[in-house]
């Protein structure tokens, strides 16, 4: 073992990735633990996937610190890259390969031996709930069902570590709840999940902690419920008006919220008591054409750390 | 690296098994087809009225020349578009460097691949030439592993072009204008003395010349052995300088 206990499983500090003139990740610093599910949120651009491909050892670091199980990704890439499980954000399934196959050959790629890959590719079929079409072609399976298979396929070598790039992104709700399910498992059996998402609910289902990413910077770092107390109420009131607000909003909402957030198609009212704040906004004449009231989101963190939705 | 470089090779492997039937057939009926037609078809008009050096028949002059011609295209042909594929498509080589395997690994296993691929396929072709009594010399062996070296004198650099451009197109043009000319014009069907003196300066420099000189050299059992070496070397710096170019365009396109 070359990460001792209490040393992190993935150190960075200061780390930069620059694509000529584009700096895609621009100084950051994180600790992984062993056991944890990690997580990078963010939109598209904010550098994610250049974080995930560097700590992968796919992609050379800029600048910066970088240290994987305590080892230099420019120097022990072969090793660091046997010990992790990757799910990339595009699939690399071989399309014309048996699901089966698929699993065996990335168990070669590994060196592991083949009669051994055979029941390992069974248990992890069984896992992903794919054994029925383990002799299928893989081409004609669902989003879904390939998406599962990627992850059974990152399976194979046992990795200490998974890194998970947009796992769940253009899922449809049933099969991401499929995809949630099982990588809640591995995490109860041991193994450090590093994610990335642009999804919030993702976040708050799977990750002890995280980081909010904007613009190759980290805005912000701790557990989902952390950020939404420091960053936000506990619940939001959402406004919306069909005939255009009125102008002097600030006099309708003063002393009322902690905080106003206008987006085009809504407003939002941060405050600790969103049924309280709703009641009293009548009482004083304002009648929008629809008020909900809920609980805050990382969504609300991350629209107050960047004045942005993450979702365009 | 010697090992890790055989992984990728298991996966082309397991692809193939997919079409082996398939490639098998083409890979017989091809030499068939092209002897039946060129060397027994033809070649009754030509050694009829023509006499080619050394007196041999038309076909044992043309069967060395299609062997190596044949390997030419085929090995362009699987460094072309399955290395883009495997950049761009279906992104195979990115599923390999997320695992132990480097980009050295990658593009020698899957080269290993094609000169098994041309291994197979040449020995098929000889025995098929020679059962039509094309090889007159029991070195005419030797001209299977000289037949994959000059497939891999293609398919080296080639697939240092596919792992650098971006789109497909370029391949047809490569196939239209640098790969059929030089099967056509390369010694493989009549001597290059037949062709004007500009020409045929411009063909002693193509590496498939060189590839079929040295191939007919072996099936006739009429080897020249300073020049036999000169050949060999062209045909091994070509591999060679084309294997160094296509790791440069591999690293600079898988490694970001």
């Amino acid at each position: 073992m070359t990460a001792h206990d209490g040393q992190p499983l993935v150190h960075a500090h200061g780390l930069v990735k620059r694509f000529g003139e584009l700096t895609a990740v621009d100084g950051v610093d994180f600790d992984l633990k062993r056991g944890e599910a990690f997580g990078f949120l963010g939109p598209n651009g904010a550098g994610k996937t250049s974080t995930m491909r560097m700590i992968g050892c796919v992609s050379p670091v800029t600048e910066g610190t970088l240290r994987v199980f305590g080892l230099d990704p420019a120097r022990d890439g072969v090793q660091i890259r046997g010990r992790l499980g990757v799910v990339p954000q595009m699939d690399t399934l071989d399309m014309e390969l048996t699901v089966r196959e698929n699993i065996v050959i990335y168990g070669r790629y590994f060196g592991l031996p083949r009669r051994a890959l055979g029941t390992r590719a069974d248990e992890l079929l069984e896992f992903v709930q794919l054994t029925e079409r383990a002799n299928d072609r893989v081409e004609p399976l669902s989003g879904g069902m390939k998406r599962r298979l990627t992850i059974a396929r990152s399976l194979v070598n046992d990795p200490e570590v998974m890194l998970l790039d947009e796992p769940t992104t253009g899922l449809d709700p049933q099969a991401r709840h499929v995809v949630w399910d099982r990588l809640y498992r591995l995490k109860q059996s041991g193994v450090t999940l590093v994610l990335t998402t642009h999804y919030m609910d993702e976040a708050e289902q799977l990750c002890d902690r995280l980081v909010v990413m904007d613009k190759g910077k980290i805005a912000a770092e701790g557990s989902p419920r952390e950020l939404i107390e420091r960053y936000s109420t506990r619940e939001v009131v959402e406004l919306r008006f069909e005939n255009g607000r009125p102008d002097d909003f600030g006099y309708w909402t003063d002393g009322l919220v902690s905080r106003v957030e206008s987006l085009p198609d809504r407003v939002l009212l941060y405050t600790d008591d969103g049924d309280a704040a709703a009641h009293e906004l009548h009482e004083r004449g304002l009648v929008p054409d629809s008020v909900l009231v809920r609980r805050s989101t990382l969504e609300d963190v991350f629209l107050h750390l960047t004045g942005r939705s993450l979702i365009e | 690296m010697t090992t890790l470089a055989l992984r990728p090779f298991e996966f082309f492997f397991a692809q193939y098994r997919r079409v082996w039937r398939g490639s098998a057939i083409t890979s017989v009926v091809t030499p068939v087809v092209y002897l039946l037609a060129l060397g027994v078809g033809l070649g009754v008009f030509v050694d009829r009225s023509a006499t080619l050096p050394g007196g041999i028949s038309y076909l044992e002059f043309v069967a060395p020349g299609l062997l190596a011609g044949t390997m030419m295209q085929i090995a362009t042909f699987e460094s072309s578009w399955p290395v883009l594929s495997a950049i761009k498509w279906d992104r195979q080589y990115h599923a390999m460097l997320a695992t132990p395997l480097r980009v050295g690994d990658v593009l020698l296993g899957h080269q290993a691949w094609v000169a098994a691929r041309l291994t197979m396929i040449a020995t098929i072709y000889l025995v098929v030439i020679a059962a039509f009594g094309g090889v007159s010399s029991a070195l005419g062996v030797l001209a299977i592993p000289v037949a994959v070296l000059v497939g891999v004198a293609f398919s080296a650099p080639i697939a240092a072009w596919a792992a650098h451009t971006e789109t497909e197109v370029s391949f047809v043009a490569i196939f239209r204008f640098l790969i059929l000319p030089m099967f056509l014009f390369s010694g493989t069907f009549f001597p290059i003395s037949s062709l004007p003196a500009a020409l045929e300066a411009l063909a002693y420099v193509t590496p498939l010349w060189h590839g079929v000189s040295l191939c007919r050299q072996l099936t006739l059992g009429d080897v020249a052995i300073w020049k036999a070496f000169g050949h060999l070397a062209y045909l091994v710096s070509f591999a060679a300088v084309g294997l160094a170019f296509a790791r440069y365009t591999y690293r600079k396109r898988l490694v970001l």
